[in-house]
């Protein structure tokens, strides 16, 4: 799990995740094109490459080669064990954030 | 100063020149034996005065790592304008060429890449200013 959040620790990863989710499969070239026109950000292609093998190490990316061209897709299932740990319902923040009620004693008719 | 010529550099002309006219759509401007290959350029129907296209043969020895490097990290290295990259995504498709992006919106333009199956990709591209231009003729026609 280390490597997960080292992986979303920095925001341009973090940028690429999120055009990621817009479409699978989207080359180097295509990412570059989202981060400089969509996000102002003047990051070489080579940083752009290397941010993607942090993300592929930590198994948030994929990609695979057609021919002569290598297309990157989003995987958040390293994300699932995150939430399983903090945010499922079992964890009990829905019963701290909102008491349940005694609707026995006090929703009975008048 | 102008631009007339601008080149890509094609590993077959024959086969560049069959692709970029009956492909693309462009015309054959001038075919005249240079050398061991040919003066070969194309131009665009909609502007057959305008720039013209230079279909170059890559047989210089610095082209071939030159272009397997741009495919690797799979950049467009020439960009046509398109009046609609969706409509003109769905066309070239349907004729058989391959895409590496499909339209995607890059802030002020939407481009897509294709293989122009002669070693090169190449971006088309359209401004939303056509479009508004486009919108506002034909609004302008209509009303008048």
């Amino acid at each position: 799990m280390d490597d997960v959040f080292k992986a979303l620790a920095d925001p341009t990863r973090r940028t690429i995740l999120d055009e990621l989710r817009e479409r699978d499969d989207q080359t180097l070239f295509e990412l570059c094109g989202r981060l400089a026109t969509k996000h102002q950000l003047s990051i070489s292609r080579q940083a752009i490459s290397q941010h993607l093998e942090v993300l592929e190490s930590a198994g948030l990316v994929r990609s695979r080669r057609e021919g002569r061209y290598k297309f990157h897709t989003i995987d958040t299932a390293p994300l699932e064990p995150i939430a399983r740990r903090w945010l499922a319902s079992d964890a009990g923040i829905s019963s701290r954030t909102a008491p349940p009620r005694q609707t026995g004693q006090t929703g009975e008719t008048a | 100063m102008r631009i007339h010529l601008t080149s890509v550099l094609v590993d077959d002309q024959q086969k560049a020149l069959e692709f970029y006219t009956e492909i693309l759509g462009f015309q054959k401007k001038y075919d005249e034996p240079l050398g061991e290959a040919r003066w070969l350029t194309v131009v665009s129907p909609q502007d057959p005065q305008g720039t013209q296209l230079l279909l170059e043969p890559d047989g210089h020895p610095a082209v071939g790592p030159f272009k397997r490097a741009l495919v690797a990290d799979s950049i467009a290295f020439a960009s046509f304008a398109v009046d609609d990259v969706h409509a003109e995504y769905e066309r070239l498709r349907a004729l058989g060429v391959q895409f590496t992006q499909p339209p995607a919106d890059m802030g002020e333009v939407t481009t897509a890449v294709f293989d122009d199956t002669c070693g090169n990709l190449i971006q088309i591209a359209t401004e939303p200013a056509a479009d508004v231009t486009a919108a506002d003729s034909a609004s302008g026609s209509g009303a008048a």
